[in-house]
C-alpha cells in the first residue's frame, strides 16, 4: 500500500515532482562545483603565484659577498666560490621534485662590449636535462615568466646572446646584428626586456659565460621556483632538533624551508634559502584568496539549501488537500509523514546524484577555462552532497507537512485552507 | 480599491507573503554581497599585493645620480598614491681592504616599503648601521660592535645596530641613513623605489606623471611585480565572477519557486475575480503590481542586508572598511523586479488557459 501510494504519487504528479527534482539537481550542482573550487583553489593559485618567479636561491656554501650595484657586478671575475653545474639535474631528484616548476643557474662575468665594461649573465634558456630516466627542460623562459624577448631566444649550446633593451639602445644593436664581446663577435638573437637589472646586461648561454670566465662547469647561483606551502611556526623549527616523527612530517611538507633543505642535500657544498620578497608574501596572498573563496562557498551552500527548501516547501504546500483527504480517511501523522518523507528522499537522492555529476563537470570545465588545468572533485563528496540534499529536502517538506497536517481536514477538502 | 486589494492580499496570507518576501531579500542580499566582493576584490587584496614592494623604479642613467631635488619632486608627484624611497649606493672598503657595497636610505620608509626584510634591530641614530647577514659574517661583528669603512680616503665609524636578511642582494650590503651617507660620500640617491597603489591604468598614469616630472631619469614598472599581480588578480576575479553567477542564479531559483507557488496557491482568488468580470489584463496588472512592490521592497531590504554582509566579510577577512556602492542599487532593484515579474506572470499565463469554473470547483 505504502509503495503503491509513493509510486502513484510520482506517476501522476510528474510535472510537480520534476520541478522539485530540477531544484534539487541545480542546488546539488552548484554546491558540488563550489566545494570543488574551494578545495582546489589553493593548489591552483599556488601555481599561478609562480609568475612572481623564483622563491628559493642556492648559493655556494662558502660565504661570498655580492659586490653589485644595480646591473654592474664589481667583484673581480674568478674570485669567490662556485657550485658545480653537473649537480643541477639532481634538483629533479629531491622528495618535492613535483613542486619544482623551474630552475635557472646564473654565472655573472665582467666583459668588454665595445668600449664599455658590462656584466654578462650566463644561464639556461630552455635546456633539456636528464635525471635518471626523466628528461625535462628548464631555464629562464620558465623560471622568469616576465622576461620578454624581441627576436628569438638563443639556443643553449650556441654562442648567440640576448642584449638588454637599455644596453641595446646605447649600443644601437638590433636582433640579428653582431656585438663584440671581449674582442670576438657574437650574434644578437634578441633584445631582452625584463624591467630589472638585466635590461643593462647581456644574457648568454651558460656554456659561453663559463668559457669567457675561464671556469668550465661553474655556476654562481641557482634560482629555483617551487610551489610551496606557506610557512608557519612548525616550518621555522630546526629539523635536526625534531624527533623522528616530527622530522618526517617537516620533511614531507612543502615548506620553503624543507624544500631548501632538500636542495642543500642534492647540490654538494651549497647553501639554500628562500628569497623572502617572493616566498614570504605568497603565503599571505594565498590565505586571503582562500578565505574569500571559503566564505563564498559557505554562502553558496546556504543559498542552495534555502532554494531547495523553498522549492520543496512550495510543492508540499500545494498538496494540502491530499493531506486533508488522507487524514479524513483515517491516516495518522506518522504514516502520512513517512509517505512524504520517502518521496522527498527519492527526489533528494536522484537529484543529488545527478547534481554531483553535473557539478563535477562544471568544476572541471571552470578549472580548465580559468587556470588551464582541471579542478578535480573528490568522489568522497558524493555521499556528502546526497546527505546534504536529503537533509535540506526533509527540512523543506517537514515544515510544510506539519502545517498541512494541522489543518482541519474539512477545511482542506473544501479548498479553504 | 486597487491598493486596498493589494494590502489585503498581503495581510490575509501573511505566511505566504512573508516567505515570498524573505526569498527576495535573500536573493538580493546574496547578489549585493557578491557584486560588492567582485568589484572590490582588487582593493581588498591591495594590501597583500603591495607587500611585494616597489612596482615602479626611477633610476638615473648609468654612472650618474639623480638631481638633488629629485626625491622631493617624486614625493610630491606620487603624493598619496604611493610610497617613494630613495637609495644611494657606493663601494667602500673595510678595515681588511675588502670591497663592500654601502647604501644610504630612509629607514622608516624602507621598512614600510619592504616588509619582508627580516631585521633584528633597526638603527636609531646616525652612526648606527643595518648590516646584511653576509656582510655581517664578513665583518665578523656582533651587534653593537664598532667597525670602520673607508670611501675615497674618508673614514666612517659605524656600530652595527642589527642585521637584515632577505635572501637577495640586501644581505651583502651595509645600510646607513641617507644623511650619514651623503655627509660621508657626497653621493646623491641614484634609485628611487616606489610602491604605487591602484589598477594597472593608475600605475601607467603614475609612470607618465613621474616621467614628466623627471624627463632625464628612467622610469619603469617592475614587471616581475606588476605582471604577477595582474595574473593573480585576473584569475581570482574570474573565479569570483563564476561563483557569483552560481549563487545569484540559485537564489533567483529560490525566488521563482516561492513566488510561483504563491500565485498558483491563489488561483481560486483569481478565478473569482475573473468570474466577477475582471479581464485577464486587469488580473495581470494586479499581480504585476504585487510583484513590483515585493521586488522593490525585497530588493531594498536585501541590498541593505547584503551591504551588511559585505561589511562583515570586509572586517573579518580583510580588516578593511567597505565602501557603500550606491551605484549597485539600481542594478539590484531592476534584477529583483525582473525576477518577481517573471515569477508571477508565468503562472498567470498558465492559469489563463483554464476556465474559472474548473478552478472554483477545486480542480
Amino acid at each position: 500500500m505504502f509503495v503503491r501510494l509513493v509510486y502513484e504519487s510520482f506517476r501522476r504528479q510528474t510535472r510537480r515532482k520534476l520541478l522539485v527534482a530540477i531544484a534539487v539537481t541545480l542546488g546539488a550542482t552548484v554546491s558540488t562545483a563550489m566545494i570543488g573550487i574551494a578545495t582546489g583553489i589553493g593548489d591552483k593559485i599556488s601555481r599561478e603565484l609562480r609568475t612572481y618567479g623564483a622563491n628559493l636561491v642556492v648559493t655556494p656554501e662558502e660565504d661570498t659577498l655580492d659586490v653589485q650595484i644595480g646591473s654592474v657586478n664589481l667583484k673581480p671575475s674568478g674570485t669567490g666560490a662556485y657550485l658545480d653545474e653537473a649537480a643541477l639535474p639532481k634538483i629533479k631528484g629531491i622528495f618535492w621534485r613535483n613542486n619544482i616548476t623551474a630552475f635557472a643557474p646564473e654565472l655573472p662575468v665582467n666583459v668588454q662590449v665595445g668600449r664599455e665594461q658590462i656584466t654578462l649573465l650566463g644561464t639556461y634558456f630552455s635546456k633539456p636535462l636528464q635525471f635518471g630516466r626523466d628528461t625535462f627542460t628548464t631555464g629562464a623562459e620558465k623560471a622568469f615568466p616576465w622576461w620578454k624577448v624581441q627576436g628569438a631566444w638563443p639556443t643553449d649550446d650556441s654562442d648567440d646572446v640576448l642584449v638588454g633593451e637599455k644596453l641595446a639602445a646605447n649600443l644601437r644593436t638590433s636582433p640579428g646584428s653582431n656585438i663584440s664581446i671581449d674582442g670576438s663577435p657574437h650574434r644578437v638573437s634578441g633584445i631582452l626586456s625584463t624591467g630589472g637589472t638585466e635590461d643593462e646586461q647581456v644574457v648568454a648561454p651558460l656554456s659561453l659565460a663559463q668559457s669567457l670566465a675561464g671556469k668550465p662547469g661553474a655556476v654562481r647561483k641557482i634560482f629555483v621556483s617551487a610551489v610551496t606551502k606557506p610557512e608557519d611556526a612548525f616550518a621555522r623549527r630546526n629539523p635536526d632538533s625534531l624527533n623522528p616523527a616530527d622530522r618526517d612530517r617537516w620533511y614531507c611538507s612543502p615548506y620553503p624551508q624543507s624544500i631548501a633543505y632538500q636542495l642543500r642535500e642534492a647540490i654538494p657544498h651549497s647553501h639554500a634559502e628562500q628569497i623572502r620578497q617572493v616566498a614570504q608574501n605568497e603565503g599571505s596572498i594565498l590565505s586571503r584568496i582562500k578565505g574569500i573563496i571559503l566564505l563564498i562557498t559557505l554562502a553558496a551552500l546556504l543559498t542552495s539549501g534555502l532554494a531547495v527548501s523553498a522549492a520543496m516547501a512550495t510543492a508540499m504546500f500545494e498538496r494540502r488537500t491530499e493531506v486533508g483527504l488522507m487524514k479524513a480517511l483515517g491516516a495518522g501523522y506518522f504514516p502520512l509523514s513517512m509517505i512524504y518523507f520517502t518521496e522527498a528522499l527519492l527526489l533528494a537522492v536522484t537529484g543529488g546524484v545527478f547534481g554531483f555529476f553535473l557539478g563535477t563537470l562544471l568544476a572541471r570545465e571552470l578549472g580548465r577555462a580559468i587556470f588551464g588545468s582541471q579542478i578535480a572533485v573528490a568522489p568522497v563528496l558524493l555521499p556528502v552532497i546526497i546527505g546534504l540534499a536529503v537533509a535540506v529536502t526533509f527540512a523543506g517538506s517537514a515544515l510544510a507537512i506539519r502545517r498541512a497536517v494541522k489543518f482541519d481536514p474539512v477545511l482542506a477538502l473544501r479548498g479553504e485552507a | 480599491m486597487y491598493f486596498r486589494m493589494l494590502w489585503r492580499a498581503a495581510v490575509l496570507r501573511k505566511g505566504q507573503a512573508a516567505a515570498a518576501l524573505a526569498a527576495v531579500i535573500v536573493a538580493a542580499a546574496a547578489a549585493t554581497a557578491m557584486l560588492n566582493l567582485y568589484v572590490d576584490v582588487q582593493t581588498k587584496l591591495r594590501k597583500e599585493f603591495r607587500k611585494f614592494g616597489a612596482n615602479i623604479v626611477v633610476q638615473a642613467r648609468t654612472g650618474e645620480t639623480l638631481a638633488p631635488d629629485a626625491v622631493q619632486k617624486i614625493a610630491s608627484t606620487v603624493g598619496s598614491r604611493g610610497l617613494a624611497v630613495p637609495f644611494a649606493y657606493a663601494v667602500a672598503r673595510t678595515d681588511k681592504d675588502q670591497p663592500i657595497v654601502v647604501a644610504g636610505t630612509d629607514f622608516a620608509a624602507a621598512r614600510q616599503l619592504n616588509p619582508w626584510w627580516s631585521v633584528s634591530a633597526w638603527p636609531k641614530s646616525g652612526d648606527e648601521a643595518l648590516v646584511g647577514v653576509r656582510a655581517a659574517t664578513l665583518l665578523r661583528q656582533d651587534s653593537g660592535a664598532p667597525f670602520t669603512l673607508t670611501f675615497q680616503g674618508r673614514r666612517l665609524n659605524l656600530s652595527q645596530a642589527g642585521t637584515v636578511h632577505t635572501g637577495a642582494g640586501e644581505d651583502s650590503r651595509v645600510y646607513v641613513s641617507l644623511q650619514t651617507f651623503r655627509a660621508w660620500t657626497g653621493i646623491d640617491p641614484s634609485v628611487i623605489e616606489i610602491s604605487a597603489s591602484g589598477s594597472s591604468q593608475d600605475i601607467a598614469a603614475t609612470i607618465r606623471d613621474l616621467h614628466d616630472a623627471l624627463p632625464s631619469a628612467d622610469v619603469r614598472a617592475v614587471r616581475q611585480v606588476t605582471e604577477g599581480e595582474a595574473n593573480i588578480l585576473g584569475k581570482t576575479r574570474s573565479t569570483l565572477l563564476w561563483s557569483s553567477a552560481f549563487i545569484v542564479s540559485i537564489a533567483s531559483l529560490c525566488v521563482l519557486a516561492t513566488l510561483m507557488g504563491w500565485v498558483f496557491d491563489r488561483r481560486r482568488d483569481f478565478a473569482i475575480m475573473k468570474a466577477l468580470g475582471a479581464s485577464d489584463r486587469l488580473i495581470a496588472a494586479f499581480v504585476s503590481g504585487e510583484a513590483a512592490i515585493l521586488g522593490l521592497t525585497g530588493g531594498g531590504i536585501g541590498f541593505a542586508a547584503g551591504f551588511g554582509i559585505a561589511e562583515w566579510i570586509g572586517r573579518v577577512n580583510f580588516h578593511a572598511p567597505v565602501a557603500v556602492r550606491l551605484n549597485v542599487l539600481p542594478a539590484i532593484l531592476i534584477g529583483c523586479l525582473a525576477i518577481t515579474l517573471v515569477a508571477t506572470l508565468l503562472p498567470l499565463r498558465l492559469l489563463r488557459a483554464i476556465q474559472p469554473a474548473m478552478i472554483l470547483r477545486g480542480e
